[in-house]
């Protein structure tokens, strides 16, 4: 008789946990931390009964896909890892789900991530204890470079020669200039080199991704910090006018020919290809160089952003939090599956896989550091990160930047201050219809 | 009955079905076979263009539901006709309307009136020109980008060849001044073959027996072409220009592909503002009062030419 009840209850048991079995969809970006991401879904599937399907769009179109996907009310997604600057306007639209109850319910702590992502990715409004959305994917704006070639005596002896310094990773932006130029031209092993490849795409927002990253540390800022949206003398500032003028002549100077639209993949590809000595590029991309034939292992180094005139140092912030779409039908099952990602082990694992966890429990553990060649420079990185607008008109505020960006750096037209002066009238025009100014 | 055939079906009509319908008049049974075409006109062609005229008169934004819609009048308008990077686009797409178009029609002819003459391999050859159209835009885009790679590019390389330039020296698509030509070469590259096509129909419809009376007065091979040639096949050539006016005028995908609009904003062609402002901004309102001017200017356009056109062929 209690055989008989045992059984009963595991086939009831197992057909509740059939009928509750769902399909869920998680939407984000088609890059290499997505496989890892199908791979790290598995242990999910097989804990909760659930199944795990993906949505992966290629990166110039995620945020068109994406967003006409959030604006229209689809269904297709339930989870999205969707980038930073999304955030404001998925939760001042209702197409987030805010998560701060049930983060509360499950014991999960904002305070156990990395600070930079959680403001980032997951705060709206900035500053607030109000969440959409889990760190998922700590990422950061860095640089790699031939540490191969750097060690070459010849090349060490003609640099020293010229600059009257030892050749070594670049302290500040004007070394990294001249590290860029000494090598733009060279000839290595029988074949031509160039200096750096660095963000230029016009299309989606790589230039705007690039130029910021610099110009940060030249003393741009987006408004000022006592008076929220005043950007007169914070975008077009002297430091941030130098800063532009200092990322064209990066441009014109040392990247290799035909660089006038680049963005993350051509910047792994110029790297792999043995055709640059510096690249500009998302953390993202540096376990592949770490594995890649040609250049892992030792040929390649990792350096976080250089100081700029003034000693300052900042990065351009990537990365996504994973939030909860507000019109998916399957919400519960979804917050079982943030859940799970919030787990130290499942993070621990997430790290393992070449996903770059924000979790702190993982980044600083002890053995943290030695774990991966290029993890003291995500460190080093996440902590000098800045982001750009996540306000809910960032779009229209990205493709102001990205003209005018790419009409000066790349075109050649104007000056730095006309494109800035041009930058800080186009973002008033948008807080103006926003109501904010 | 004088027509068997309608007699057999008459009487092959169920009396039920044949008394309804005889019940019908002329005018409803016509209205009858073109009502679904009309619904399915007023549905995806004329309620849609209302919309976006109602659209275009309000600061509607897609990725704004929450937003109260204002009824802003002609602001759009306004703003749209006054913003000087909507006429750089304008200028932009004009650059290229027109270099395509000289240029598809010069060789698009060209080629019609070779291949017209009979020769060994005509069909091969001809098979052989069309070839690029038949490919997907994005396809072409695709290639052209590292056709035009100043490095590997074998553009590049072939420029190099005939001028003694180094490859790397020229970028095709990172050039201010090149770049509005390198958009016009692939589409031209592209689309060539369809200007001939048409061109190669009008050719093949003038009646070989005008030659033979202009030989027999013995009009010369220049005179003929001038005088018999070109004003028979004129009605062809306009269509041809038509169509690829009509078609350049909302191109999107392959210059997008190949450009993405850059560098700077010096091949933004106007579909690719166009869809930047509705896609990528969300500024609904605005991008309609946009699709609306440009869907004017189109029309307009198009009307003028067709009535020259009409007044071509009635000559």
């Amino acid at each position: 008789m209690k055989s008989k009840l045992m059984l009963t209850s595991a086939v009831l048991a197992f057909v509740a946990g059939a009928a509750q079995a769902e399909d869920l969809t998680l939407c984000w970006a088609a890059w290499d931390p997505a496989n890892a991401l199908i791979e790290l879904s598995k242990d999910y599937e097989a804990q909760s009964g659930n199944k795990m399907s993906f949505e992966f769009v290629p990166w110039t179109n995620f945020a068109d896909r994406m967003l006409n996907e959030l604006n229209s009310g689809g269904k297709l997604c339930d989870l999205l890892i969707g980038d930073s600057q999304w955030i404001g306007g998925a939760a001042e639209n209702g197409q987030y789900v805010k998560l701060n109850d049930f983060f509360d319910a499950n014991g999960i702590s904002m305070d156990a991530f990395i600070p930079a992502t959680v403001t980032g990715y997951s705060e709206w409004p900035k500053g607030t204890p109000n969440y959409w959305s889990l760190p998922a994917f700590g990422d950061v704006v860095g640089w790699t470079y031939r540490k191969d070639w750097f060690a070459r005596p010849d090349i060490q002896a003609a640099f020293k020669e010229k600059y009257g310094r030892d050749l070594g990773v670049p302290a500040t932006f004007a070394e990294l200039k001249d590290t860029a130029e000494f090598f733009q031209g060279r000839d290595i092993d029988g074949k031509t080199v160039y200096g750096a490849s660095i963000y230029t795409e016009r299309g989606s927002e790589g230039i705007t991704m690039g130029a910021m990253d610099v110009l940060y540390s030249f003393g741009f800022n987006y408004d000022n910090p006592d008076k929220p949206y005043e950007m007169e003398g914070f975008v077009n500032s002297e430091g941030a006018i130098a800063g532009l003028e200092f990322y064209k002549a990066l441009y014109d100077c040392c990247t290799p020919p035909g660089s006038s639209n680049s963005y993350m993949g051509e910047g792994v590809d110029a790297f792999k290809s043995g055709q640059v000595a510096l690249q500009m590029n998302f953390a993202f991309t540096w376990p592949g160089f770490d594995t890649d034939a040609t250049v892992g292992g030792d040929v390649t180094g990792y350096f976080a952003n250089p100081a700029g005139p003034n000693g300052d140092k900042f990065a351009q912030l990537g990365g996504q939090g994973i939030s909860v779409v507000a019109s998916s039908e399957k919400q519960e099952a979804a917050l079982t599956y943030i859940k799970w990602f919030a787990q130290p082990e499942v993070q621990a694992k997430w790290w393992k896989l070449g996903g770059f966890s924000a979790l702190r429990a993982v980044v600083e553990d002890p053995g943290f550091v030695a774990s991966a060649p290029y993890a003291q420079t995500f460190l080093d990185s996440m902590a000098i990160v800045k982001d750009f607008w996540a306000e809910p008109a960032y779009a229209t505020l990205l493709q102001a930047s990205q003209k005018r960006f790419h009409d000066y750096v790349v075109a050649g037209q104007g000056s730095a201050k006309e494109a800035l002066d041009g930058l800080v009238a186009d973002w008033t025009e948008v807080f103006e219809e926003e109501g904010k100014l | 009955m004088s027509d068997p055939l309608a007699h057999r079906v008459a009487s092959a009509t169920p009396p039920q079905l044949a008394h309804r319908i005889r019940g019908l008049s002329d005018r409803t049974i016509a209205w009858l076979f073109v009502a679904p075409t009309i619904f399915l006109l007023l549905a995806i062609n004329i309620f849609p263009l209302i919309w976006t005229i109602r659209l275009s008169l309000t600061n509607f934004r897609t990725n704004r539901p929450n937003n109260a819609v204002e009824f802003v009048g002609l602001e759009n308008y306004r703003k749209i006709l006054t913003d000087e990077d909507t006429w750089i686009a304008l200028q932009s797409t004009a650059h290229f309307l027109i270099w395509t178009i000289v240029l598809q029609v010069l060789i698009g002819f060209t080629l019609a009136y070779l291949i017209n003459k009979k020769f060994r391999g005509n069909d091969l050859w001809t098979t052989l020109i069309v070839l690029p159209m038949m490919l997907s835009p994005a396809v072409v885009g695709n290639f052209w980008t590292f056709l035009y790679q100043p490095q590997i590019g074998l553009f590049n390389y072939f420029i190099a060849f005939l001028t003694g330039a180094d490859p790397a020296s020229f970028s095709m698509i990172g050039d201010v001044a090149l770049a509005p030509w390198a958009i016009v070469i692939v589409d031209t590259w592209m689309w060539t073959p369809f200007v001939m096509l048409i061109c190669l129909a009008g050719l093949r419809s003038i009646p070989p027996s005008i030659y033979e009376a202009a030989e027999c007065d013995r009009a010369s091979k220049w005179r003929q072409f001038w005088t018999i040639t070109i004003p028979m096949a004129l009605p062809f050539l306009m269509l041809a220009v038509l169509f690829r006016g009509i078609e350049n005028f909302k191109m999107f995908d392959l210059v997008v592909q190949l450009t993405g609009g850059g560098p700077g904003s010096t091949t933004l062609l106007t579909s690719i503002d166009l869809k930047r402002e509705a896609f990528e901004k969300w500024r609904t309102g605005y991008a309609s009062a946009y699709a609306v001017i440009l869907f004017v200017t189109v029309f307009g356009l198009a009307s003028i030419y067709v009535k020259a056109l009409n007044k071509v062929k009635d000559r």
